[in-house]
């Protein structure tokens, strides 16, 4: 990821009356939005009686990721820091609350009112230190913290984050467990780099059955779940040390690659969560000389 | 929506609305969403807060949560005051540091200033 936001400016100023325009009218973020939104809603796993819960959206922006919490027919809370974004929201005429406030200062709510919580691609810009008071640590334990006292018990918290490096995702996860959540990650298409998408799954609450942690989605309907200490970190750690092995040369014999490598090469790209051409007879053939 | 009744800062809590401009916004009433928020809400609170924002037809007692059930007209005021009441401008004071949070537009800005922190 070559331009994170993040990286650029603190997020109250460079979500200003342009970008937050821009942002809302872009038809591919409000579509990757609404996708991500819907997914935390499902993570959410709240109870499908009809009856509709109080949700507190954490960096609501221009209210994209609340329309979805609308359409599910929930009433929510939408915090933002960026004057611009709620201004935007307004204009969109949005069904939710809106709540101008820094999440790192922690939230200013009554503890135990809130039945859920989700977040789109916010919290990681709680690991920058845009001013000279701030201290990513703080910030993350002021607002994980404030989030499990306002969080009703039982409740759950799912955020989608873009962490920038493993450090990061860790020091996330741990704020998150000293504050007294259960709960782990859940990565949606592994495999992929474009696609991978992370979500935090917390509950509030003693670790219990209830609390295990959903698998993620892959492209093939296979699933893929990872505890955030065990073997997932490891493997990671031996795909790094993988890419600096110098390699074998690849032996490419007269006859080409053949169908076995063809075969393999297809399934890898449908792991990434890639559009792949189904397997026929067809499949590396070779074409007539006549072609 | 007014939600001020429903928040807090972590040193004091009820925060005191001064209005300035209330508006009324119709909502579709919805009886279970109003019996799920019921109980989370603190009566006095809220009742102290509808009076303030102009809307003084709610018991100053919590009543029972059977009525609920049973009193269509109470869930309507109860709904009125809960979900229809917006403050438009003004702000909010912390009863205990007297420390002003402005609402513009309807969005109460709950920054603080980084001596506060």
């Amino acid at each position: 990821m070559s331009s994170r936001p993040e990286l650029q400016a603190p997020p109250e100023i460079f979500y200003d009356d342009t970008e937050a325009r821009k942002y809302t009218s872009s038809s591919r973020i409000a579509a990757i939005q609404t996708e991500l939104s819907e997914r935390a809603l499902e993570l959410l796993a709240l109870p499908d009686d009809g009856v509709p819960r109080l949700l507190l959206d954490i960096g609501c922006g221009s209210g994209l990721s609340g329309e979805t919490i609308t359409e599910s027919g929930h009433q929510w809370i939408g915090l933002d820091i960026s004057h611009s974004m709620l201004n935007v929201a307004l204009e969109n005429e949005v069904e939710g609350d809106l709540l101008l406030g820094d999440m790192g200062q922690g939230l200013a709510l009554r503890p135990g009112v809130i039945d859920g919580a989700i977040s789109i691609s916010a919290v990681q810009w709680l690991c920058n230190a845009d001013k000279s008071s701030h201290e990513p640590r703080l910030r993350l334990k002021a607002f994980f913290g404030s989030l499990y006292r306002c969080l009703a018990r039982g409740a759950r918290a799912v955020l989608q984050v873009y962490p920038e490096n493993l450090a990061q995702r860790e020091l996330i996860l741990s704020y998150a467990m000293r504050s007294g959540f259960a709960g782990g990650v859940v990565v949606d298409y592994p495999h992929s780099t474009k696609k991978r998408k992370e979500y935090l799954v917390l509950t509030c609450g003693p670790p219990s059955l209830s609390t295990a942690v959903p698998s993620g989605k892959v492209e093939d309907g296979e699933s893929c779940s990872e505890d955030e200490s065990s073997e997932d970190e490891e493997n990671q750690m031996i795909c790094i040390s993988d890419r600096h092995r110098p390699r074998k040369k690849q032996k490419i014999n007269k006859k080409g690659k053949g169908r076995e490598w063809v075969l393999r090469k297809k399934q890898q790209m449908r792991k990434k969560g890639n559009v792949v051409p189904p397997d026929t007879k067809y499949t590396a053939r070779k074409r007539k000389a006549r072609f | 929506m007014l939600s001020s009744n429903i928040k807090g800062v972590s040193n004091g809590f009820p925060l005191k609305i001064e209005v300035e401009k209330v508006v009324e916004k119709q909502v579709e009433i919805n009886h279970d969403f109003l019996r799920n928020i019921f109980q989370k809400i603190d009566w006095k609170a809220f009742f102290d807060a509808s009076k303030v924002m102009g809307f003084a037809e709610l018991p100053e007692q919590a009543p029972e949560p059977s009525v609920l059930e049973s009193d269509l007209d109470f869930l309507r005021k109860f709904h009125h005051a809960l979900l229809e009441l917006h403050l438009e401008e003004g702000a909010l004071v912390c009863p205990e540091t007297g420390r002003k949070f402005p609402v513009n537009k309807g969005i109460p800005n709950m920054l603080l200033h980084e001596d506060e922190v």
